[in-house]
């Protein structure tokens, strides 16, 4: 099965790689237009060589371009053939996996027997989610190297992690936060609300993933959202129903092979253009003429400013990023939530002992690291060939720059390398997408089946084979409410469901956690407090800020159009067809959101950061605290020296091998 | 699980002691450090953008190499910590786990 994976993958770097040699460079005079095909027709049409003509030295010659292609040309057969392959490979994995999986020992953390080197290659399967690869490639190619700066935040999550979660994790652990927790107190209450708080975040987190995919599939093969998001969905509950961890890691880590490669390949090719000169790469995204004009676009100013180098301009941070302190939040919720995931909490059961859980992060921040560093560079990349333009034309999430990179480095629309790029690295993002929700769905499971319903509801009483049996219902009913939720989601704004997954975690699970392996005192009081006061606290702060919809805002930025077209009506100039569409969606926005208050019923947002991190973090530490003193207990203090031995040096944990 | 073994008096022993006390100082400096190094980049770049801007190669500015840095930085912490519980960490661990299994054991 795995030769037959190298096959695929072989084939399609090699058939990538052999147009893409430098010669192809040389930028086609008179057809300046980038990645621009004929305004109708289909890809036949496109006259031959347009692919080429993006890139521009001098940055003199580009012009504007006249069109710009509203979505890529994928060669469909090519594209969807990637995609079986993808699938059948995945569910020859799941029914090998399958037939091992017996107890939930197997279930939930594959036995304990994975090796760090395949653990390490599995988180960053995990965790570099089609957001990472497609979304930071955008923003690079569309803010500059505010997506570079973006970048460090959820990669500097694992030093937390290592430093703080791995080990200790792995030490006194078996599943879940839930297990850890309990350790520290016999309480049910205390199981029941770590399990309902990871249900939570695996939910926003899921939710997010989910209504990502079925807009990705969307745009990657053109069928229909609600197509995509059952089809996708049916395909991961039967996985992870099946499969359970042992599948789940294996699919988490040949998508991570699959992402390096493709990231790996994409960089390669696109540097050896400037024969691995930097400087000549950087001075060529600087110089080029559509690069400018976007910079110009978004720093709002009409007329050229003179002395000022737009090209720089995209070199250097603040055209995204712009309030420091909201950046500050942001870091902190990645620096301290990642640590709180449930479904990277879980994948350190999955390893021996702590010297493994050590080694598979190193390995795993290895890699997450080059790919970030990668993925930035994709971005420079597709804002030199592509255009910021093109980008944001084809998705107003950037998030088709390194797919379509990948195939202008391969040939470009129409060549078979071109295609055959483009439809790898689409179905590496698929296959990104399937590893992340099967992770993410396995953590729900564990927090629903082994926490609620065997621990607080049955008393960890039930027997192997109905513990299974529950931890498979629940991934399936998990899956159907990812799916359900997927498609009542369709036209809602998730992005800031991730955020808002990250600043719970660091707000309600962290603190907790970190409390419990670290602070003597710490009782049942502090984690019930710490979890629901931490989190709801979270959830309500982003209630109130400025990622909400608030329709008095729309309606006012609707009315400032209304305004300038109205004026330029007024003057006597007469409006083109796409400002006349402009005026008419303007007025009915302002007609409907005149009178509109967001969901809480705000005209405006009371908290002026998106990110809530900065005040909720520290709130969820002050609830901890609170709670701990409130409600003191002698029993849970007692358990502490119990739990720290046991973090500290493994010392009758489950599965551990003897130091 | 063993409803009889006295953790207290356990966490009490000396090589526990040591361990906890070192481990303890040792990964606080270190995420210490590297929340530090990590906290200046935002604000860097929101408070000081010119320093940002100077260009110190080509056209590859200050803030590039910071965020380079950055990385560089968060990897020489993984290997750094690996090594020093690889090599020092550990062995202390044994050491503590066998005075308190002959402990537990009595």
């Amino acid at each position: 099965m795995r030769r037959f994976l190298t096959a695929v993958i072989v084939a399609a770097a090699l058939c990538s790689a052999a147009p893409a040699a430098p010669r192809q460079i040389a930028p086609l005079a008179g057809s300046a237009r980038p990645y621009l095909a004929s305004t109708g027709g289909g890809p036949e049409a496109a006259a031959p060589g347009r692919v080429f003509a993006a890139w521009r030295q001098d940055g003199t010659g580009a012009k504007a371009p006249a069109a710009l292609l509203k979505e890529v040309k994928t060669n469909k057969g090519i594209t969807i053939g990637m995609f079986l392959a993808i699938v059948l490979v995945t569910a020859v994995i799941v029914y090998r996996a399958a037939r091992s999986t017996k107890t939930t020992a197997d279930f939930y953390t594959a036995g304990g027997g994975i090796t760090g080197m395949q653990n390490g290659w599995a988180i960053a399967g995990d965790y570099l989610s089609a957001a990472t690869f497609l979304g930071i490639a955008g923003l690079t190619s569309v803010f500059g190297a505010d997506g570079f700066m973006y970048a460090v935040g959820p990669f500097f999550s694992f030093v937390t992690i290592l430093l703080v979660i791995a080990e200790p994790c792995r030490n006194a652990g078996k599943y879940t936060l839930g297990d850890i927790l309990s350790l520290r107190s016999d309480s049910k209450v205390v199981r029941g609300s770590a399990a309902l708080s990871a249900v939570v975040v695996s939910t926003f987190y899921l939710l997010g993933q989910m209504v990502g995919a079925g807009k990705l599939m969307q745009l990657l093969l053109g069928i229909p959202y609600r197509v995509s998001i059952v089809g996708v969905g049916v395909l991961l509950v039967v996985y992870v129903t099946f499969g359970g961890m042992k599948a789940t890691t294996w699919v988490q880590i040949i998508k991570a092979i699959l992402l390096m490669m493709s990231g790996l390949a994409i960089t390669v090719l696109l540097l050896w253009k400037f024969g691995f000169n930097l400087i000549a790469f950087y001075d060529a995204v600087a110089s080029s003429a559509p690069v400018q004009e976007h910079v110009r676009g978004l720093l709002k100013q009409v007329a050229p400013q003179p002395g000022l180098d737009y090209g720089q301009r995209f070199l250097e941070p603040g055209l995204l990023l712009k309030d420091p302190i909201d950046q500050v939040s942001l870091g902190l919720a990645f620096a301290l939530g990642a640590a709180g995931l449930p479904h990277i909490m879980m994948r350190f059961f999955t390893v021996p002992d702590a010297r493994s859980a050590r080694q598979s992060v190193l390995i795993s921040m290895m890699l997450i690291g080059a790919f970030m560093i990668m993925v930035t560079m994709i971005g420079f990349g597709a804002a030199l060939f592509i255009t910021p333009q093109q980008v944001l034309a084809v998705d107003k999430g950037g998030n088709m720059a390194a797919p379509m990179l990948a195939q202008f480095l391969g040939g470009g629309a129409g060549t078979i390398a071109g295609d055959l790029f483009l439809a790898f690295v689409c179905a590496v993002a698929f296959s990104t997408i399937i590893a992340v929700v099967s992770g993410l769905i396995l953590a729900g499971s564990a927090a629903v089946a082994h926490d609620f319903y065997v621990n607080v509801v049955k008393d960890g009483k039930p027997d192997q084979k109905e513990q299974m049996t529950v931890a498979r219902i629940a991934s399936f009913v998990i899956g159907a409410i990812a799916i359900v939720l997927g498609i009542a989601c369709e036209k809602q704004n998730v992005a800031h469901l991730v955020v808002l997954a990250f600043a719970v975690v660091a707000s309600s699970n962290f603190p907790v956690l970190l409390f419990a392996l670290f602070w003597k005192r710490f009782n049942a009081g502090g984690i019930v407090t710490g979890l629901a006061f931490g989190g709801l606290f979270a959830i309500g702060v982003v209630m109130v800020s400025p990622n909400m919809t608030y329709p008095k805002k729309v309606a006012a930025d609707a009315q400032k159009v209304i305004v300038v077209l109205e004026k330029k009506q007024a003057e006597g100039v007469p409006l083109v067809e796409k400002e006349l569409k402009a005026l008419e969606k303007a007025r009915a926005d302002y007609a409907g959101n005149r009178e509109g208050r967001s969901l809480v019923g705000l005209e405006a947002p009371l908290f002026p950061l998106k990110n809530p991190a900065i005040l909720s973090v520290p709130v969820g530490f002050l609830a901890a605290i609170i709670g701990t003193f409130l409600f003191g207990n002698r029993r849970d203090e007692e358990l502490f020296d119990e739990l720290y031995i046991r973090q500290n040096t493994g010392y009758g944990a489950s599965g551990a091998v003897d130091h | 699980m063993e409803k009889a073994t006295d953790w207290a008096a356990l966490a009490k022993l000396p090589k526990f002691a040591e361990l906890h006390k070192k481990k303890k100082r040792f990964l606080l400096t270190l995420w210490c450090l590297g929340s530090v190094c990590f906290y200046l980049l935002p604000i860097c770049a929101g408070y000081f953008p010119e320093l940002m801007r100077v260009k110190l190669w080509g056209r590859l500015n200050f803030g590039y190499f910071f965020c380079l840095f950055e990385f560089a930085m968060i990897w020489a912490i993984a290997l750094f910590y690996t090594y020093k519980t690889n090599s020092y960490f550990d062995p202390l661990t044994r050491e503590a786990v066998a005075e308190i299994a002959k402990e537990a054991g009595k």
